[in-house]
């Protein structure tokens, strides 16, 4: 990436209750970084989607455990053109994910439960995850639709 | 969230306000199964107009309460879906599965 503009730092607690503050905070922020409506709730989505998961899952619900999202947008250049994204880093010290289980489950079964990393995934262009120094760093990005002048080139 | 019923003959009608996240969809589940359950209502309606966020533990309330419905030959009715409850239904590959309506007057005449 060429570019990286910190845009927003969050420290959180791990409450169910402070989800919807974030997803105001992001959505705006998407709004305001010119993705479309649609876009913006895909965006917020996935934020919401992978905080819940490290609420549930890498602190197996215990409140009050540290979250740091921050928000980038992040900019490189290739001879397609330029491209301009939103990156959204969340940190959290729980418990380790196992990557083979990162995967959306088979939709064809109706039952609750597992749809989280599908609606990730569905709602993002690129999901990493990385396990760094006894931490979790799930990496999200959300590429900008091109501008008409970029497309023309 | 603000959940409150309205309890007619044999029907209930939930009107939901603000979201159905981690935080609210346990509460959600509880009132949907009890009436299903333990009140045995044959006909459980959700409004949904007034509810602007549905996520994953959101949509795992409703399939709870759609796969109750189901194994007591009871009916889940949901109306009045946002851009986002139809949306996460949409991705989740559920909106077929449920019985859906625009507006309260469909949901009941249906």
């Amino acid at each position: 990436m060429d570019r990286r503009d910190l845009l927003l730092r969050l420290q959180l607690n791990s409450n169910p209750e402070i989800l919807c503050v974030v997803r105001s905070a992001v959505a705006q922020l998407s709004e305001e970084m010119g993705f479309s409506a649609e876009e913006c709730r895909a965006v917020t989505r996935a934020v919401d989607e992978a905080l819940t998961n490290v609420i549930r899952h890498a602190y197996q619900g215990k409140r009050g455990k540290p979250i740091e999202l921050s928000c980038r947008r992040v900019e490189d250049s290739s001879e397609a053109g330029r491209r301009g994204a939103l990156e959204i880093v969340l940190e959290d010290h729980g418990a380790a994910a196992d990557p083979k289980k990162m995967v959306g489950r088979p939709l064809d079964d109706i039952r609750p439960g597992g749809l989280g990393l599908h609606f990730i995934q569905q709602s993002v262009d690129l999901m990493e995850y990385k396990r760094i120094a006894g931490a979790n760093r799930l990496r999200l990005l959300k590429y900008l639709q091109p501008m008409k002048h970029e497309v023309s080139r | 969230m603000k959940i409150s019923a309205r309890r007619m003959d044999k029907i209930t009608i939930f009107d939901i306000t603000g979201s159905i996240d981690l935080s609210q969809s346990p509460e959600v589940r509880k009132v949907l199964l009890k009436e299903m359950r333990d009140d045995k209502v044959p006909r459980v309606v959700l409004n949904l107009t007034q509810v602007n966020y549905i996520d994953s533990s959101g949509i795992a309330s409703l399939v709870e309460g759609l796969k109750a419905s189901r194994e007591l030959g009871s009916r889940f009715i949901l109306f009045g879906l946002t851009t986002n409850a139809r949306e996460v239904l949409q991705i989740s590959r559920l909106l077929s599965f449920f019985e859906i309506y625009d507006s309260e007057e469909q949901a009941l005449a249906g």
